[in-house]
């Protein structure tokens, strides 16, 4: 007989979970698995809510087992090792993001690209080796293979710090894989939430010149005043996209929502780049002339891999860089996500899961 | 007033011209300008006729002016050079394609882009910078700046040369430019027309295995047997499709009528790149999630620069690649063109201008 989410492990744990596609998150007793040799078992301090999260939770892309515990920006303090684990201690500030396994022996795990490996688990609505599903940060404890634990710097604040997990190396890995980081260049950044501010912040660290590309007019003074960037184009307004044609090296389209890439595609320069990082539920409408026209390429990118994670964490400590975030109590979940739905937080939600995460 | 399109220029020229939207091509005479100090004039022996001709001559794409004298794929032998023309002389076999003019001071000209060149010149139906309009290659002489002239080998025939002028560059462009080239690759090939079947040629000639994708299942064994193509797809066999996932380095796209991305970028490895060379005229659906998923490219790419285009013209001459051509009299253009339009050459139409074209 299948073993209930309390049973099929020997550790409890605790967290919030949503139990069918109203998203609705509750409390949730379930179990993790025993320390293992390879393993490092994490209390949790903080966890990220990502957008990611909302889609699962009411299960828009149709992939979503329930009950489904959310979560991979999580951030907290080593508790347990395993004999083979090294690089880490106990008490050492560590974080876990989108992914808990991969198959450590294609092509991809070997270039560490686990982010590609055909057999990747996720943090969560994963099934993992033992053929248990994986449940994520939103809960108090979790145990994670050493090659999946990044150690977050220590000037680096964790609140801060855990939307990178996922928000940060999603678009630090396609900005260093396209090219994207030669100091003058032009970098559009279209929407401005989770990603699209960290792109921000990680654009000017790179010596580029930043604009942000927006339908929200209210976005504006934030933008420029406090994320640094140079220019602001609300796309709505015509003469501000007419005067933008044809300026920009390089895109980084962070919009889950459907849009046309035909206004950003013009955006762009000759052998310009749209990196599309937003995952809409819908096809796109795109047109072929302005791509041959001008050799322009669009391409997509997913998280990052485990290295590169680490070398991402490791950048944004060197230029102070990390999250703007609105810090949550457990139980003001549920009105995040709602608020998360109308794109109202300046710019990641943050649950205090140590102090507000309570049986 | 404004001259004639026989009176604009000092030396007498010859063509075949459409005048309205009908696209039918009958016997036109215009002028071409003085051979200036730049230019090679060349008597044209044969013309290859793309699909752009096709849409130019209806202003498929409301770019034209008419009267229209369209072809550029060009090639013929050099009758007159200008005093600081220093590659070519009399005598030579060369080339014109798609561009005539640039600006010449932009970063893409300084890159050897010319056909990024925002002002560039495209051979014909196009304005010139001494105001007229352009004429191409359907015509029994032809003038152009050197810088846009090609010399064509010595191995490689010209009537079966022509076509890479415009077919042969539109392809090589993109497999050299994404990197599509490195021995051992898996390169897919869509639509096997004109583009398609210079495409599977150059894929070969740098060593990569060559699938092509196509809808008509009847193009197979010339596919394999007579292009060289290690497999073939058919689309439309989902079975096949699913078996071929997630296997092909590049692809390039060769097809302008409106079709599914989808299958496409599941053909592709990950990291793989999709080139689009076709234009179709209408958006097509983009899925996001397995671009994301596999990180991989959508792009698209437009004939080639002066120095890549004499480049891919040696490699042909090197690995005797040439086009696949029917050769036609020139009074047998229409009908050329409507079967054209209905896909029925193997592979390229090339106009014997030399020994047909006959002014009235």
């Amino acid at each position: 007989m299948v073993k209930s989410p309390e049973e099929e492990h020997p550790q409890k744990a605790f967290g919030w979970a949503a139990r069918d596609p109203s998203g609705t998150l509750s409390p949730f007793h379930f179990s993790r698995r025993e320390n293992g040799d390879e393993d490092v078992t994490v209390k949790i301090l903080y966890c990220g809510v990502c957008h990611s999260d909302l889609h699962s939770v009411k299960n828009e892309w149709g992939i979503t087992r329930y009950p489904i515990v959310p979560g991979h920006e999580i951030v907290g303090i080593v508790i347990q090792l395993g004999n083979n684990v090294k690089k880490f201690k106990r008490g050492d500030r560590v974080g876990v993001g989108v992914l808990v396994g991969s198959c450590k022996t294609c092509e991809t795990c070997q270039q560490d690209l686990e982010n590609y490996c055909p057999s990747m688990i996720f943090t969560y609505n994963s099934t993992s080796q033992d053929g248990t599903r994986t449940y994520g940060g939103y809960s108090d404890i979790v145990v994670v293979d050493q090659r999946y634990v990044l150690r977050i710097p220590d000037n680096m604040p964790l609140d801060a710090g855990a939307p990178l997990l996922c928000a940060g190396i999603t678009v630090y890995s396609p900005m260093k894989y396209y090219g994207m980081t030669e100091p003058g260049k032009h970098l559009g950044v279209a929407g401005l939430g989770g990603l699209g501010h960290v792109a921000v912040k990680l654009g000017k660290a790179f010596g580029l010149k930043v604009t942000v590309i927006s339908t929200s007019p209210n976005k504006e003074d934030e933008a420029i005043n406090k994320l640094g960037a140079d220019c602001f184009l609300l796309s709505t307004n015509p003469e501000k996209v007419q005067a933008a044609l044809g300026t920009m090296d390089y895109i980084i389209d962070t919009v889950s929502a459907i849009h046309s890439l035909g206004p950003l595609l013009a955006m762009l320069k000759l052998n310009g780049k749209l990196i599309t990082v937003g995952l809409p539920d819908k096809p796109l409408e795109l047109p072929i002339f302005p791509l041959v026209m001008g050799r322009k390429l669009i391409g997509g990118s997913d998280i990052g891999g485990i290295k590169e994670t680490q070398e991402m964490l490791d950048f944004c400590a060197k230029h102070n860089i990390t999250a703007d975030i609105e810090l949550i109590q457990m139980d003001y979940i549920n009105t995040a996500m709602k608020r998360l739905s109308k794109s109202d937080v300046k710019y990641r939600f943050v649950i205090d899961v140590a102090n507000s995460l309570s049986q | 007033m404004a001259k004639s399109a026989e009176q604009e220029h000092p030396t007498k020229a010859f063509g075949w011209a459409a005048t309205d939207t009908s696209g039918v091509l009958s016997p036109f005479k215009f002028s071409r300008r003085e051979t200036g100090e730049k230019d090679v004039r060349f008597k044209v022996l044969y013309c290859g006729i793309c699909h752009s001709d096709l849409h130019m001559a209806k202003n498929d794409w409301g770019t034209s002016t008419y009267p229209i004298v369209p072809g550029h794929e060009i090639v013929g032998i050099v009758t007159e050079v200008g005093s600081k023309v220093g590659k070519f002389k009399v005598g030579d076999r060369v080339g014109v394609g798609c561009m005539v003019g640039a600006c010449h001071s932009c970063d893409s000209c300084d890159n050897d882009l010319e056909n990024y060149c925002p002002k560039m010149v495209f051979t014909y139906s196009a304005p010139y910078h001494d105001g007229t309009t352009t004429y191409g290659g359907y015509s029994d002489v032809m003038v152009a700046e050197e810088r846009y002239v090609v010399r064509i080998p010595d191995n490689l025939p010209l009537d079966a040369g022509a076509p890479l002028l415009c077919a042969g560059i539109t392809v090589y462009s993109p497999l050299q430019h994404f990197g599509l080239t490195k021995p051992g690759m898996h390169i897919g090939v869509v639509g096997l027309g004109g583009l398609g079947h210079v495409a599977v040629k150059f894929a070969k000639g740098f060593g990569v295995k060559v699938t092509v994708i196509s809808t008509s299942p009847s193009k197979k064994k010339e596919a394999i047997e007579h292009l060289g193509a290690d497999y073939f797809l058919v689309s439309r066999d989902p079975d096949q499709m699913q078996a071929a996932m997630g296997t092909m380095d590049g692809i390039i796209d060769t097809v302008s009528a409106v079709h599914p991305l989808l299958p496409l970028i599941g053909l592709l490895k990950s990291q793989g790149k999709l080139v689009m060379v076709g234009a179709p005229n209408r958006p097509l659906e983009l899925p996001v999630f397995p671009l994301i998923m596999g990180r991989k490219v959508v792009a698209g790419s437009c004939i080639g620069g002066m120095k890549e285009t004499q480049e891919m013209i040696d490699f042909a001459g090197k690995h005797n690649i040439t086009a696949d051509v029917e050769v036609i009299p020139m009074d047998y253009v229409n009908t050329a063109m409507e079967r054209l339009e209905k896909a029925d050459v193997r592979y390229r139409f090339v106009i014997d201008i030399g020994n047909t074209l006959k002014s009235a």
